[in-house]
């Protein structure tokens, strides 16, 4: 927080500074946490709630940090039409999380954007900065697994087996 | 030099064939209203400064400018204003129509039932409630009865932002304010915190003009 106060003394202490206040709080920390929303808050002199609603209002602030490894799938038309959805239910399903969400662990972090610009690879997830094309429900397994994420299938699968042996 | 006779200036304009005179920089819905001449209007309040203009309900025609919101749009001498203008009119049932189609009527079981301001107009403008269309799906909302005397329904909420706005005035800090746009916009505290968490004092201005049964106090609180 101290980097923060830090920040504010170089922008005007006026609500005109307010987005560039958060874009660079954003650039600082990755993210907006409500502690800095309410220094930033109380320093431009508006109410806490009247810079969450400004901050909600853009989609480009976050109020969660990014997990480890963090996944954006595009919905973009192309990827929308060629399935996109259904890359996003894999990837909540695997990781429990909705979109916009992060994992108690803080180890995967899930979000979806609108289109990220190579749409003949489509339907296109990117984990980590690298663009991962074409992508199928079972892609996303292998690439989670592959990041060494448990997959909830795979365990209860060997649960089913353990439980199939016992009989035996 | 000629010395101002009154401190404002005042000028002339024309509503619905009705010579008015009004305070220069006075919004056309205040200064008909003064004459009588109605225009619906929800989301209006005399002495905010800019007008919120959200409820679309106070459109009107001006010659030579189109329909406009008369909360909104300042007099000018020589102005014509039609209140009763073929366009202006079916836009501002509209507006009633989509307030309503996203509006619970659930009318027997509310709180404001009989001082319902947003009722009461959507009858005396005879717009009911169309059947056959909901824009959207809305997600039902759980009811905030965190505080001890202020419950809140954002499932009510029409976004006109008189609470908001009456907060700014009044009391100062405001605990609430509208997050999100466009159709995912809505009221709520500061992190999406029960209204009970954050610095709401409890006054009640808000609630008092709520045209919604939105915000409302407790019973026997």
């Amino acid at each position: 927080m101290e980097e923060l106060q830090e920040l504010l003394k170089t922008y005007p202490a006026n609500r005109h500074s307010l987005l560039r206040i958060l874009q660079a709080a954003q650039r600082q920390m990755g993210y907006l946490p409500g502690e800095a929303l309410r220094e930033v808050a109380s320093y431009v002199g508006v109410s806490p709630a009247e810079v969450y609603g400004v901050a909600t209002f853009y989609n480009q602030f976050r109020f969660i940090p990014y997990g480890t490894h963090h996944t954006v799938v595009c919905l973009g038309t192309a990827c929308h039409a060629m399935g996109g959805q259904l890359i996003l239910d894999a990837f909540e399903r695997e990781l429990d999380i909705k979109a916009g969400e992060i994992t108690p662990d803080h180890e995967w972090s899930l979000d979806r954007v609108g289109c990220i610009g190579c749409c003949t690879k489509a339907p296109v997830v990117v984990m980590n900065d690298a663009i991962n094309a074409k992508m199928t429900p079972f892609k996303v397994e292998e690439v989670l697994a592959g990041l060494g994420l448990q997959l909830k299938r795979s365990t209860d699968s060997e649960g089913e087996e353990a439980g199939e042996r016992e009989p035996q | 030099m000629a010395e101002p006779v009154t401190e404002k200036a005042t000028v002339e304009l024309t509503i619905d064939g009705k010579r008015v005179r009004a305070e220069q920089g006075e919004k056309i819905l205040w200064a008909a209203l003064a004459e009588g001449i109605a225009i619906p209007h929800l989301c209006a309040i005399k002495e905010a400064e800019p007008p919120l203009g959200t409820c679309r309900l106070c459109l009107v025609e001006v010659e030579g400018q189109g329909v406009v919101a008369s909360c909104v749009e300042s007099v000018r001498e020589g102005m014509v204003v039609h209140t009763d203008g073929e366009r202006a009119v079916a836009l501002r049932r509209r507006a009633m129509e989509l307030l309503l189609a996203d509006h619970p009527l659930e009318c027997k079981d509310c709180p404001k039932k009989g001082k319902c301001d947003f009722l009461q107009l959507s009858i005396a403008m005879k717009v009911k409630r169309p059947k056959n269309y909901r824009p959207f799906p809305r997600e039902e909302l759980p009811v905030d009865a965190s505080h001890p005397r202020i419950i809140f329904d954002p499932n009510k909420c029409i976004r006109c932002g008189r609470c908001v706005w009456v907060c700014k005035e009044r009391v100062g800090e405001v605990p609430f304010d509208f997050i999100q746009k466009g159709y995912e916009m809505r009221l709520t505290t500061f992190m999406d915190k029960p209204l009970g968490e954050s610095d709401c004092t409890g006054c009640g201005e808000c609630v008092e003009v709520c045209p919604v049964a939105a915000l409302c106090f407790k019973e026997g609180g």
